[in-house]
């Protein structure tokens, strides 16, 4: 059985601009569909969506779906909800991607829920590729392998959908590259009319007041990072990480451990459950090395790892391994930065 | 008021510590295998849950969840915290289930509950870290979600403010009953046991667990009914058995593979002045730094 179904993006905006995500998710998506011989498309809903195409296009969209309505802006579950489940009725797409945002995992679920179709969360990465059921036999080609941690990031499970569909899957922001397909590349706009997907009673949450900043901290574009682990003891020490930092022009970042202790805030959080970052210089304080951080920093570039325990598992990927306490060592990291730069 | 809140909650490996019998041959769990803890956020949830019960005197807290009979423990757990009772959905049918099929299973056994005004839960449980289940819920239920909740700021007149807690900010929602409403870890940290309260339930026990007990033992659970918890299969909350368990569950796990990581080849350096000194030289010499 082939499927000359489409695939979907579902596509968020920020201040009008196209999410990173995705971006990231339209690029991912072009190759797929390259793969699948067929169309990508991309659904925006929300308002003033004038020219949010040109965005989308170069991403390698074919076709853009809008559906502009006042009160489709700022997102709430239930509308658009409706819309991507009466479209996908209609379309029928055979993949549907979304980011791994607070959107994306409270609509994904419930867009599932409503279709009865599977719903891979967080993957971190996605192929095209056949399966056979060992219980029955039955063969499937070209299925969607969403491939994600599980179990806290021990494992990395395959999974797949075989017969229902959408086949759909959320991804974190950063896990996929973000290139543009090809700045020319033009595609159809459908302008879909919100009434014909949206009913007046998907209006039953109020959003009584909404403080939304541009986030300060921007770990992923940062080109070093100093990160803080459970072993960086406490909020206090993690100033030292600040410290040093500062003096680097660098973000800091944590573990989960490290957030889930409360030294710092989530949005600082790397590995599978946080953001996914590709720094030139990566300093892990007093991080153990749990697979779920590694994940999400062992491409950065250079590593030093700074350790009381010399067997850390971070310190087998690291470059340069210095064990002892960070509370001597970041000062002299700081003190001889300041003397040897210009 | 006087409220039913209903807890969803989940005993979870702790993937904290996994040892390596931990998965079964068909790439599902080996639950069995692990040490079973309340699912973080869960706990969250039920803070929130006993707030809302604090301030709405007569209400009652219910704990449902869904898991092997063991999972009985995350009840008592819940009691010497507050909570009122309990409900351990469990069924051999029931395994093997992805977050849509364990979702219809719930949303069954919430069907079977007396009347409920709030569903509360965490947002997602640390074996998975999916987030899917809560919102599929209410989807099933038909009825609104909030989720990423990080407090209940008011609920009166059939309706729940929620304080959101969002990657880049904060959101108030007003939103009707009944709801489903997920919660954060950052929300409030659930209150320790009481100890009064352990006393006294100490001995609340499922069916499955009274069995076991000595005569004396059942005898008291028998004299005592706010000592028997609940336990129900699947045919009783008259789940279809084409929606449940492996067969009900649209995804397939395919491959599980253990992460290898490439180890590099490290320099170590020892905590003294010159080699440090040396490092920050070679990083500003190759322009990683300066």
């Amino acid at each position: 059985m082939t499927d000359n179904n489409n695939l979907i993006v579902y596509c968020e905006l920020e201040d009008g601009k196209v999410a990173d995500v995705s971006l990231e998710l339209l690029t991912k998506g072009r190759e797929l569909a390259n793969r699948l011989g067929v169309k990508l498309e991309a659904l925006v809903v929300g308002h003033n969506l004038d020219g949010v195409e040109n965005q989308l296009f170069p991403y390698g969209a074919d076709v853009v779906y809008k559906v502009d309505d006042a009160l489709l802006y700022p997102y709430t579950t239930n509308p658009h909800s409706s819309v991507l489940i009466n479209l996908f009725k209609e379309i029928k797409p055979q993949i549907c991607l979304m980011g791994a945002t607070c959107i994306g995992r409270d609509l994904g679920p419930r867009v599932s829920s409503a279709l009865h179709s599977g719903l891979t969360a967080d993957c971190t990465s996605l192929e095209i590729g056949d399966h056979t059921d060992p219980k029955t036999g039955k063969s499937y080609t070209d299925l969607l392998y969403q491939i994600r941690p599980a179990f806290g990031g021990n494992i990395v499970a395959t999974i797949v959908n075989p017969e229902c569909r959408p086949q759909m899957a959320t991804v974190r922001e950063g896990v996929m590259k973000k290139e543009i397909f090809d700045a020319s590349h033009k595609g159809e706009v459908i302008d879909l009319d919100a009434s014909k997907y949206v009913n007046p009673e998907d209006f039953v949450v109020e959003i009584i007041d909404r403080h939304i900043e541009k986030s300060k901290i921007n770990i992923k574009g940062a080109p070093i990072i100093v990160a803080g682990g459970y072993g960086v003891g406490s909020k206090e020490n993690f100033d030292l990480l600040f410290d040093l930092a500062n003096v680097l022009g660098a973000e800091v970042g944590a573990s989960r451990a490290a957030v889930d202790a409360g030294f710092t805030e989530h949005a600082r959080q790397i590995g599978q459950t946080g953001v996914t970052v590709r720094p030139k210089l990566y300093i892990a304080c007093g991080i153990s090395g749990q697979i779920q951080h590694i994940a999400g920093m062992q491409e950065s570039s250079i590593i030093i790892s700074i350790n009381n325990d010399p067997n850390a598992p971070i310190n087998t990927i690291a470059d340069y391994v210095i064990t002892g306490n960070l509370e001597d060592i970041i000062p002299k990291l700081i003190k001889y930065y300041k003397k040897n730069s210009k | 008021m006087s409220l039913n809140i209903v807890v969803l909650a989940k005993q979870v490996p702790d993937t904290r510590n996994v040892g390596k019998d931990a998965m079964k041959e068909d790439g599902t769990i080996n639950r069995a295998a692990l040490p079973a803890i309340f699912n973080p956020e869960d706990l969250n949830a039920l803070e929130q849950a006993l707030q809302l019960k604090d301030a709405n005197p007569g209400s009652t807290v219910t704990l449902l969840t869904m898991g092997l009979p063991r999972a009985s423990e995350i009840i008592r757990e819940a009691i010497y915290r507050g909570a009122d009772t309990g409900i351990v959905l469990t069924d051999r049918t029931l395994g093997g289930a992805d977050t849509l099929a364990t979702s219809y299973s719930l949303a069954q056994a919430v069907r079977k509950m007396n009347d409920f005004d709030i569903i509360l839960g965490g947002r997602q449980a640390i074996d998975g870290d999916t987030a899917q289940v809560g919102p599929q819920i209410a989807e099933k239920l038909g009825i609104p979600q909030v989720t990423y909740a990080e407090e209940i700021l008011e609920l009166k007149d059939g309706y729940v403010i929620v304080k959101r807690r969002l990657e880049h900010g904060v959101e108030t929602v007003k939103a009707p009953l009944p709801c489903v409403v997920t919660v954060n870890g950052s929300a409030a940290e659930c209150r320790p046991r009481n100890a009064q309260r352990v006393m006294k339930y100490k001995y609340a026990v499922s069916p499955s667990e009274k069995e076991k007990l000595s005569d004396e033992l059942k005898a008291l659970v028998e004299k005592r009914p706010y000592l028997n918890l609940n336990e129900w299969s699947a045919a009783y909350v008259e789940a279809d058995p084409e929606q449940i368990g492996f067969a009900g569950s649209p995804t397939k796990v395919k491959a599980i593979e253990n992460v290898v990581f490439t180890a590099k080849e490290s320099r170590c350096l020892e905590n003294n002045d010159d080699q440090i000194e040396d490092l920050i030289k070679e990083l500003i010499a190759n322009h990683t730094i300066g």
